[in-house]
């Protein structure tokens, strides 16, 4: 089953954001914990686009279009902001000290930890990014 | 999201409830960064009844935990939900925080 959602690109929509993905990893048969999963990786994906992509709230919308279908979840997410390499984003330094540490990137370590896909495009005029998550055990 | 902070002897404890996310991080590192610069730098966070933390909740945590290791202070965790503690996991942030199973185990422990 294919839901789509629409929302400004603002801060205060990830929670319906979140509330949505919910739903659709119920859809997918998936349990709370990979429920979480995909919308923390949902969560940390849409963050990076309203605050690099778009630069800022209120600069454009989000679509997030679910695919539940048993035991797999594909969510895409689609945005209309200048196109987004992933390679040029550093990873966080998860050093042993707390003076060592810079945890800029950590929304795309996220995605990568939790989820079984993590894929970037560009089309439609925008990043698409899917993300695919697969019930285990 | 909301903030609630009492003293407990030299040590401030904040509790937050509900979701810390982009919309919610800079209320929670603001409300951090006033008690820092009331030199109230022995912390305990309370986050027992925290539903949900992204990346951008950590990110004020750890601002807060550098500036007051700088003054000999401390930021310390309690009571993390499996949800909120499988986040700190996976930032490497377990071996970073001093986690406490409870308010009162963290309290003592300054």
């Amino acid at each position: 089953m294919v839901r789509k959602l629409t929302v400004p690109g603002r801060y205060d929509r990830l929670e319906e954001i979140c509330a949505f993905v919910a739903e659709a990893a119920t859809a997918a048969g998936l349990d709370d914990v990979e429920s979480n999963r995909c919308q923390l990786a949902v969560d940390e994906a849409c963050t990076n686009v309203i605050e690099h992509g778009y630069d800022g709230e209120d600069k454009g919308p989000i679509e997030v279009i679910c695919d539940a279908r048993l035991g797999e979840l594909t969510i895409v997410i689609q945005d209309f902001a200048a196109r987004f390499d992933p390679t040029s984003i550093p990873g966080p330094k998860l050093g042993a000290t707390v003076e060592e540490m810079a945890i800029g990137g950590l929304g795309l370590y996220f995605m990568r930890q939790v989820m079984d896909a993590v894929e970037f495009s560009y089309e439609n005029g925008g990043n698409r990014l899917t993300l695919v998550k697969r019930k285990t055990g | 999201m909301d903030i609630s902070t009492e003293e407990l002897k030299s040590v401030s404890v904040m509790g937050v409830s509900g979701r810390v996310d982009s919309a919610t991080a800079p209320d929670l590192e603001n409300a951090l960064k006033k008690l820092v610069e009331t030199e109230k730098t022995q912390i305990v966070l309370d986050l027992k009844n925290v539903e949900y933390m992204s990346s951008a909740g950590l990110r004020a945590m750890v601002s807060t935990l550098k500036a007051v290791k700088r003054v000999n202070g401390d930021l310390r965790l309690a009571s993390p939900s499996p949800r909120v503690e499988e986040v700190l996991r996976l930032a490497g942030l377990t071996s970073i925080f001093s986690i406490f199973a409870s308010r009162d185990e963290a309290v003592a422990s300054f």
